[in-house]
């Protein structure tokens, strides 16, 4: 019954999805304000019934009804109670069901805080979101129900894949999820304001929380994406430049692309037209990522099931929703007007360099992940595209962009002066250079790009520093004054400055990881020990255990260092017995920034087993970078000027904060 | 005395335990990649078949290096690499030998050829691309006389109000 009435929930929201497509785009056309206006409770109802939907789905992996058969196929009675909820999406369905869930909270979201909105760009808005919705309820109902019975319900489900079974499947997807969907709204507004023909600044306000909100979820996805990789497939790679990371990684670069020409468009009215493109792409890009990783065109451990029809499904809304999107873009575009004139040397003019190497680096990524396939379906030529053309083509292509990084937060709008900004930028290129040195002198016969690489992380991050440092007119002010200048500063400048320090700490990471990672592989019998990087691990038995749906064998293992104990790893494999396979489980030891890494080999029969040893120095920086970006971004939103429906400062306090430094 | 015998004896049974356990999941588990007995001795033919080893793609597995994989294939495949190093072969002849028998397919990094050289030279063309739209952008608005310099009647008359004002 449960299943049948979230089978029953789907199908209503599809047809309130047809109607808020329809009806407030007629409204907003024939001046009827009532029907523009009926885009809120159908946006909100639409919410509703899709997270009953969502309800019964999770109900029935909840309480084991083996007679749905995606519980059956998907889920264990044994399992532990997380993974019941987890296993709702993780598997093709469901996850479908939970794309349409965040994009239904985001209609509603819309629909709720967007009331400062001009009344014709929301309804419009909200117009096209329905649209992209009922195409995706349509296609779950078609092809990907979730909630279709077996005539004879099983008495044991046959469990989720192993490697999903871990506190990552509870983040991972609904994070990386938050952020595709969240680059609908950015598309949505896009279309309507090329449905009304009007472009203008308070466009990119409306449109930049939501931007920044999806980056932010996409940011942190795709790293939580890639500790769980790191972790759980037990070779310590934490990107693979696999296709299914790619089709993330796109969005995500033409999402970061959009956000800093949205702040073009907001202060100087200026790249109008570039931005309304970046809005289509990012989620045209997103569109396509669904496609890629859902169709089974790729074959990974995301893509749960292949079905020819959901390919062929998929691939009509694609070309439905980029191609009418793109073309409508064609004919309205030039009728918008461009406007704010700029320099070369200005901070438009950074914002513009950010743009086209992002926008390259993205074209680079789509390339190389979409030119096998091409040249298959074209030639039947096979070749492969993997992380050495990647790291030969993405890398140089990041490096000039990562050099300007500092530059661009201390140019001025419209005319800028590179000469006074590189003087202000001294001490973080003194300190890149000191940095540079002394990587030099300690590993003298080491790796000769790597020293650059992390001289150019510790510029990127000091650039960050120097430019809150101008802000406040550190050491040139006293204390006080530099401290009240920086309550002042508003928190976007925060935002940026945190942004751009994130990213100096995740190319560090990145760099130390791997130029200066150490590995041992061996046999190892037990009371034996191995040294790596100053640690002594000491296998000290083999041992097996019963986990509540798999048998685990675990080896144990002490770490010392100069003789005394720092701690114990326990390695192991697990085999689950409902799927036959097994997944191999690390361990890892932190410290510091830095981690030991141990992952288990096979037993033999004398009772050695072979064994993978890696120190990574500073590995945990790449993930923690992404944090301090994402919480770059986070600030930035809180930022007053940035939200929605925040009232326009009183003329008093927006005197007052112009005598602050101009953001 | 009968307490240590007890204590040896389960030690001893746990010991079996485990090597029962460990000798029953031997079928269970994939290799691993890189295993102990494929290392060379000589450190720098290792570091080579490493480093020829993340270029080469596992076959059949998806998207991972023979470096990377467990599968009995790019085992085959690793210990082939090995054998040419050993033989004196260089990094080259080793890449073309795989080439010759296994087809581009085997090439993480595709070569550069008729069919590849699009999958090359975009990013670069793109890039170019990008950059030119920017100056004929540029010099359109230039062209239409959208100037952001102030002519010199311009300039001449700014100075004069600064100099009114005293600045």
């Amino acid at each position: 019954m449960i299943a049948e009435i979230g089978h029953y929930a789907l199908v209503l929201a599809l047809g309130l999805a047809l109607i808020q497509g329809v009806v407030p785009i007629l409204g907003v056309r024939i001046g009827d304000p009532v029907l523009a206006g009926a885009a809120q409770p159908l946006a909100f109802a639409q919410f509703l019934f899709v997270a009953l939907s969502f309800a019964a789905l999770t109900a029935c992996y909840v309480a084991s009804d083996f007679s749905v058969f995606n519980v059956f196929e998907n889920s264990h009675s044994a399992m532990p109670l997380i993974y019941k909820f987890t296993s709702v999406w993780g598997n093709h369905e469901g996850s479908m069901l939970l794309w349409v869930l965040i994009l239904s909270i985001f209609g509603a979201m819309v629909a709720t805080l967007g009331r400062n909105l001009p009344a014709g760009l929301r309804a419009n808005a909200l117009g096209v979101q329905a649209w992209i919705a009922a195409a995706f309820y349509l296609f779950i109902l078609v092809s990907s129900n979730p909630f279709l019975r077996v005539a004879n319900a099983p008495a044991e489900g046959r469990d989720l894949n192993p490697l999903l079974q871990d506190i990552g499947l509870a983040i991972h997807p609904p994070f990386l999820y938050l952020g595709y969907v969240g680059f609908s709204i950015a598309f949505s507004f896009a279309i309507a304001a090329l449905i009304e023909g009007r472009i203008d600044a308070a466009w990119a306000r409306y449109v930049r929380p939501w931007v920044l909100a999806a980056w932010i979820f996409m940011t942190l996805g795709i790293a939580m994406g890639s500790y769980w990789a790191y972790y759980e497939l037990g070779w310590g790679g934490w990107w693979f430049w696999d296709p299914v990371e790619n089709a993330s990684l796109m969005p995500w670069i033409a999402g970061t692309a959009l956000l800093h020409s949205a702040v073009v468009m907001e202060k100087r009215d200026a790249l109008k037209v570039w931005t309304i493109l970046l809005a289509i792409l990012s989620f045209s890009l997103s569109l396509i990522g669904t496609f890629l990783v859902r169709s089974g065109v790729l074959t990974s451990v995301h893509s749960f099931a292949t079905d020819p029809t959901r390919g062929v499904f998929i691939l009509a809304i694609l070309v439905f929703f980029i191609g009418g999107a793109l073309a409508l873009y064609a004919w309205r575009a030039p009728m918008l007007r461009q406007g704010g004139l700029f320099a070369p040397i200005s901070r438009e003019g950074a914002l513009v360099f950010n743009n086209l190497f992002l926008t390259t680096a993205c074209a680079t990524v789509f390339v190389g992940t979409l030119y096998p396939l091409a040249l298959e379906a074209l030639t039947g030529e096979k070749i492969s595209v993997g992380a050495p053309f990647f790291n030969a083509t993405f890398g140089p292509l990041i490096v000039p962009l990562l050099v300007a990084v500092p530059f661009g937060p201390l140019l001025s709008w419209k005319r800028g002066d590179l000469l006074a900004a590189a003087q202000r930028l001294l001490a973080a290129l003194g300190i890149a250079a000191i940095g540079i040195a002394t990587v030099f002198t300690i590993n003298g016969g080491g790796p000769v790009i790597a020293p650059f690489a992390i001289g150019l992380s510790l510029f990127v991050m000091t650039g960050a520093i120097v430019d809150l440092a101008e802000r406040v007119q550190l050491l040139r002010q006293p204390w006080q004054v530099s401290l009240r200048r920086a309550a002042g500063l508003p928190r976007s400048v925060f935002g940026t400055a945190f942004a751009h320090f994130g990213v100096g700490v995740l190319l560090l990471g990145v760099v130390c990881e791997s130029n200066y990672g150490a590995e041992r592989i061996a046999t190892m019998k037990p009371q034996e020990t191995i040294f790596v990087r100053g640690y002594d691990l000491t296998f000290d038995s083999l041992v097996s255990r019963q986990g509540p749906n798999y048998r685990e064998l675990i080896a144990k293992y002490t770490v010392r260092r100069g003789g005394e104990t720092v701690g114990t790893l326990e390695p192991g494999k697990r085999s689950f017995a409902a799927r036959g396979n097994s997944t191999t489980e690390a361990a890892l030891m932190t410290r510091g920034f830095s981690q030991i890494y141990v992952s288990l080999g096979d037993p033999n029969a004398d009772g050695s087993i072979s064994v993978r040893i890696y120190h990574k120095p500073l590995v945990l920086l790449i993930w923690f970078g992404a944090l301090v970006m994402s919480f770059g971004g986070l600030l930035s939103l809180s930022d007053r000027r940035l939200r929605v429906g925040a009232p326009k400062p009183a003329r008093k306090s927006a005197k007052k904060s112009s005598l602050q430094p101009a953001e | 005395m009968k307490r240590v015998m007890k204590r040896v004896m389960k030690r001893a049974l746990n010991w079996i335990r485990a090597t029962i356990l460990a000798l029953s999941m031997l079928g269970a588990f994939p290799a691993h990649a890189v295993q102990p007995d494929e290392i060379l001795a000589d450190p720098a033919l290792e570091t080579r078949a490493r480093d020829l080893s993340r270029e080469l793609r596992c076959m059949v597995c998806q998207n991972q290096s023979i470096d990377d994989s467990d599968a009995p294939l790019a085992r085959d495949l690793r210990l082939l690499v090995r054998e040419r190093l050993k033989a004196g072969d260089t990094d080259t002849q080793i890449l073309d030998f795989l080439v010759a028998r296994y087809g581009d397919f085997v090439l993480l990094k595709p070569r550069l050829t008729a069919h590849t050289a699009l999958l090359w030279l975009l990013p670069f063309l793109i890039l170019i691309a990008g950059a030119g739209a920017l100056l004929a952008l540029r010099r359109r608005q230039r062209m239409a006389g959208v100037s952001i310099r102030l002519s010199e009647e311009e300039e001449a008359r700014v100075a004069e109000v600064l100099k009114k004002e005293g600045l």
